[in-house]
């Protein structure tokens, strides 16, 4: 079974998102900012993150940045997931090292689509 | 003492002095040449042969007197630092080469005026410099013993040290065709020869005063006993106080306006700070110079006191007399020194003044505007060259075809009161923006008949013994014209009466015809520039002011002629790179034709510049206020330029976060909402609490846009309020009331025992969004097991202060500010985020500041939260 952690502060798309990956067999983790997020990874290694920008205290691209900077975790995939879509954000997000960039609000069936995409690419 | 030794020994004090000239110019970045030290030790060319011998001369038969000479320059250097630093800003900023220079451009680039002033100041140093040469063959005369001058020109060693001297200067003076660079060779050669000057006027002083005499008071002693003592040294009643006043005065304006000061001070300042040492270190020169100038004059009243000897030479005839012959060589090459700094220095500012203010405008302009650049900065550097030597051999000639009997101080004064001329327009235009060139012109004019009148006829009628009764009897026997005593005055002697009818004719025609009549506007621009010289330093080139047509082609064309290609390439892409401008436009603007004009006019001084300019541009009126003016718009354009685009810039930001901002809710809709239609198989609960969170989440973004739709109207004022007395302590209540149920069911404790009632006038709808917004955020943050609000006003004399408390864990500092902004959200919020929108502070104090109220949070953690706002009480 896949693990896949889900890291964002608004409470409704949190539990929309973890409907949505456990119906289609995943085990799905929580995390509410960055600083949990980054607990839970070194916990248990995930296969996929969908990481949120805009969080209180540790953002997404500090996580990423941590991620990235560690030999362990760096393999992980990340899809960044947020609201903010400018052209520069997006450009800015996969220069760090993210795999994926999904704007909020984004369509069920495509993010599911993405994220098993990712999971099967080697 | 043998003639040969004394050559030998001047031939070697000159080769020394050639050398350090020639040494500095070649390390002229060494640190040795570029201080302070010697730019004030060069200033000391004030103290000529004059000094040395004629003080003390003056001293023995007229006491104190000669003080007045240093007095004056002591007490106006302390105001250089002002005064000073002011002419120096002007003209380095426009490559200023000579006094001349300085008044002409002050005047519009007066040409006339340029000239005028040249004429006033040959004629003033021209003897004054035979007066040094006078010094140095009298005082070579006494030391070798030779009791007939020299008959012979080519017999007397006077002449060959003069063409040393100009060769010197030549060399020197002219290894830029730049007059206004720096001339760090010879200043240097003459901060050194002020050393030496000092040094050994302050041995024989020494010597005189310890070693003739047993100090001080043994001279006192003894010289108090010589008739007329007492008379000699008292101020001398009231005319003699008026005289000490005027020649205090005189003082003062030369050691500002005699050529060679001005070039020393203004053209060889190498930086401004160097004022401050100069400011107290001059003044120690000049009172250490004269320290002992009075025991040297009373020593040699009482050694010689019953032979016919020239007072003059009491320095060198006191050691003379009692065998020291050594010694007296120390005071000849002192006096030496003095007189060659001074011949150098004065010849050099001279020539530079004869050549860019009466020979290049008035005669080769034509010739050079045609000729090469090689040659045109060869003849110009020729002109200066010939112009020196001129200078000193007509000064040499001076000295041998007159008998210059008048004593080394009268002469020295006949000059100071013809430079004093000058005094009126210079001064005038530095401060009075009225002061016009026409004023100038024939106040300097009439000073310098009447000084003629005054001194230098009668003078002259005395000194060569023609018979006349012009002197005693007045012109055409007319008592109140007589030349000592015009219009009956009697108060002065005669160099004091010439300066102060000279002086006070001169300013009075300055003033009047500038007042009554306007100058032209080039010259109201300069007057503009020079008068308020801080406020145009800014602008630089763009200061002076010019509207017309001009091809930059035309330009260089001129400036190639006197700068060479290379040079003339290189200033103007320095030119272009300092403001930025494309080298491919054609059409050249007024910086730059005034930058070339500048670049002109070190080499060819400001008159000519101005001509040449002027060839090949096609200029229209604009007075520098006008520009001034357009200037400030620009700026005033570029600053509301920046305002507006800070606004963009805030107003992006805003509609990026409410995109943010809107965008979450919908994102939870949207998703729960696919869910819901793809998954048949949904249990009733979880569809129950999907579609609960929808819609929470759509009221999020209604009370999203309503918030964001109140911002904006209370920001840009589109809404009126509605203004209506109420009473504070019922809005409070009121707001209160909906949150009734949730303190019961979260049981938090409302303290309301300190509500102060006011009657107010505010928009009541308002400031209940205000409290409970407040309120909301105190019951948020309450502690969440005994949570305790507190709301209480307080009534001032002119305002009423509500002030919100809570029991939670209180605001950082530093967000005390910042929770005010839109969209701020608390970093330490609970994990659930709350419901806010993240404007309620931010839409709060947009009412409470359009009440004219204030709001602002306090910091203490850990009892809590405080917020607090006013609203004005208006007791009308």
């Amino acid at each position: 079974m896949k693990k896949i952690l889900i890291v964002d502060d608004e409470p409704n798309i949190v539990m929309s998102l973890e409907y949505i990956f456990k119906k289609e067999d995943f085990q799905v983790y929580i995390a509410r900012d960055g600083e949990e997020a980054i607990e839970i990874v070194e916990n248990t290694i995930p296969d996929i993150i969908l990481l949120d920008i805009m969080m209180p205290n540790v953002d997404g691209y500090q996580v990423l940045n941590y991620l990235k900077s560690s030999e362990t975790l760096n393999k992980i995939r990340v899809i960044f997931l947020s609201a903010k879509n400018k052209a520069s954000d997006i450009e800015l997000g996969l220069q760090l090292g993210a795999d994926k960039y999904i704007s909020k609000p984004f369509a069920v069936k495509n993010l599911v689509k993405e994220v098993k995409e990712l999971l099967n690419k080697k | 003492m043998s003639s040969f030794l004394v050559i030998a020994v001047i031939l070697v004090y000159l080769a020394v002095i050639f050398y350090v000239a020639y040494w500095a110019e070649k390390n002229s970045k060494s640190r040795w040449v570029n201080n302070p030290y010697i730019y004030t030790l060069s200033l000391a060319v004030y103290c000529t042969a004059w000094t040395y011998y004629g003080s003390v001369g003056l001293a023995s038969t007229s006491g104190l007197k000669f003080l007045t000479i240093y007095l004056g320059p002591i007490i106006i250097i302390p105001t250089w630092v002002i005064l000073m630093r002011k002419i120096i800003r002007i003209s380095k900023g426009n490559k200023i080469s000579t006094l001349a220079d300085f008044i002409s451009l002050r005047y519009g680039n007066d040409r006339f005026l340029g000239a005028l002033v040249t004429f006033i100041c040959v004629l003033a140093i021209v003897p004054y410099i035979s007066l040094q040469l006078k010094a140095i063959s009298e005082t070579f005369n006494v030391i070798t013993k030779h009791h007939i001058s020299a008959i012979s020109i080519l017999d007397d060693t006077t002449f060959y040290i003069a063409i040393l001297l100009a060769i010197f200067a030549a060399f020197f003076g002219t290894q830029h065709t730049d007059a206004s660079e720096r001339h760090k060779g010879i200043i240097t050669a003459i901060a050194l020869e002020s050393v030496i000057k000092l040094v050994f006027f302050l041995v024989i002083g020494i010597y005189v005063t310890f070693y003739l005499f047993n100090g001080p008071s043994d001279i006192y002693n003894q010289a108090s006993l010589l008739p007329n003592f007492k008379a000699q040294q008292t101020i001398d009643g009231l005319n003699g106080g008026f005289n000490w006043f005027l020649l205090s005065l005189l003082s003062m304006i030369a050691i500002m306006l005699l050529p060679r000061q001005f070039q020393v001070t203004v053209i060889e300042n190498e930086r401004e700070k160097y004022l401050k040492k100069v400011i107290w270190l001059f003044p120690l020169y000049l009172l250490l110079f004269n320290v002992f100038v009075i025991f040297i004059a009373w020593g040699g009243n009482i050694i010689f006191q019953n032979q016919q000897v020239d007072a003059d030479l009491f320095t060198l005839l006191l050691p003379l007399q009692n065998n020291n012959e050594f010694l007296a060589l120390l005071v000849f090459l002192g006096g030496f020194s003095a007189a060659i700094s001074m011949v150098v220095i004065s010849s050099l500012a001279l020539a530079t003044m004869l050549s860019n203010n009466l020979i290049i405008p008035y005669g080769f302009l034509k010739r050079f505007s045609k000729s090469e650049s090689a040659e045109n900065t060869e003849s110009i550097k020729n002109i200066r060259r010939i112009s020196i030597f001129s200078l000193i051999i007509i000064a040499y000639f001076f000295y041998k075809s007159f008998t210059l009997d008048r004593s080394l101080v009268s002469i020295g004064l006949i000059s100071f009161v013809l430079i004093a001329q000058l005094a009126p327009a210079f001064f005038g235009g530095l401060f009075w923006r009225r002061g016009s060139s026409k004023g100038a012109k024939y106040g300097m004019i009439t000073g310098f008949s009447i000084t003629v009148y005054t001194l230098l006829i009668p003078l002259t009628i005395e000194s060569q013994s023609i018979a006349s009764s012009f002197v005693n009897e007045g012109l055409f026997g007319i008592n109140i014209l007589k030349p000592y005593e015009l219009f009956g005055l009697q108060l002065f002697e005669p160099v004091t009466h010439a300066f102060f009818w000279s002086l006070l004719f001169n300013a009075i025609i300055y003033s009047l015809v500038s007042v009554s009549k306007l100058g032209s506007y080039r010259e109201r621009n300069f007057a503009e520039m020079f008068v308020d010289s801080t406020k145009y330093a800014a602008l630089q080139e763009g200061a002076y002011v010019w509207k017309g047509e001009a091809y930059v082609r035309d330009i260089k064309k001129v400036l190639k002629r006197f700068l060479g290609e290379s040079r003339t390439e290189r200033a103007l892409n320095l030119f272009y790179m300092k403001y930025d401008i494309d080298k491919n436009i054609q059409v050249a603007d007024a910086r730059l034709v005034n930058f070339s004009e500048k670049l002109l006019t070190g080499s060819i001084g400001s008159a000519s510049a101005r001509i040449l300019i002027a060839s090949v541009v096609k200029e229209e009126e604009i007075s520098l206020t006008e520009v001034l003016n357009i200037l400030d718009e620009t700026q005033k354009a570029k600053e509301s330029n920046k305002e507006l685009k800070e606004r963009d810039k805030q107003k992006d930001e805003f509609l990026d976060t409410v995109a943010h901002e809107l965008k979450t809710p919908i994102t939870s809709i949207r998703a729960l909402s696919e869910i819901l239609l793809a998954d048949d198989e949904i249990d009733n609960p979880t569809k129950k609490k999907f579609l609960t969170s929808i819609l929470n989440e759509s009221e999020r973004v209604s009370r999203l846009i309503n918030n964001i739709l109140d911002l904006e109207k209370l920001a840009t004022g589109k809404e009126k309020l509605d203004l209506n007395e109420h009473s504070i302590k019922n809005t409070i209540l009121k707001s209160i009331d909906p949150f009734r149920q949730l303190v019961v069911n979260k049981g938090i404790k409302i303290d309301l025992n300190e509500i102060d009632d006011a009657l107010v006038v505010y928009d009541e709808d308002r400031i209940q969004q205000v409290i409970v917004n407040l309120l909301s955020n105190a019951f948020k943050f309450s502690n969440e097991k005994n949570g305790e609000v507190k709301i209480s006003t307080n009534v001032n004399h002119n305002k009423v202060v509500i002030t919100v408390e809570d029991n939670g864990k209180g605001i950082e500092t530093d967000e005390l500010i910042s929770i005010f902004n839109k969209f701020y959200q608390s970093k330490d919020q609970t994990l659930l985020k709350p419901i806010g929108s993240g404007l309620g502070l931010a839409i709060s104090k947009q009412i409470i500041e359009s009440h004219n109220g204030k709001i602002w949070a306090e910091s203490r953690i850990p009892q809590g939260a405080k917020l607090t706002f006013t609203l004005p009480l208006n007791r009308n």
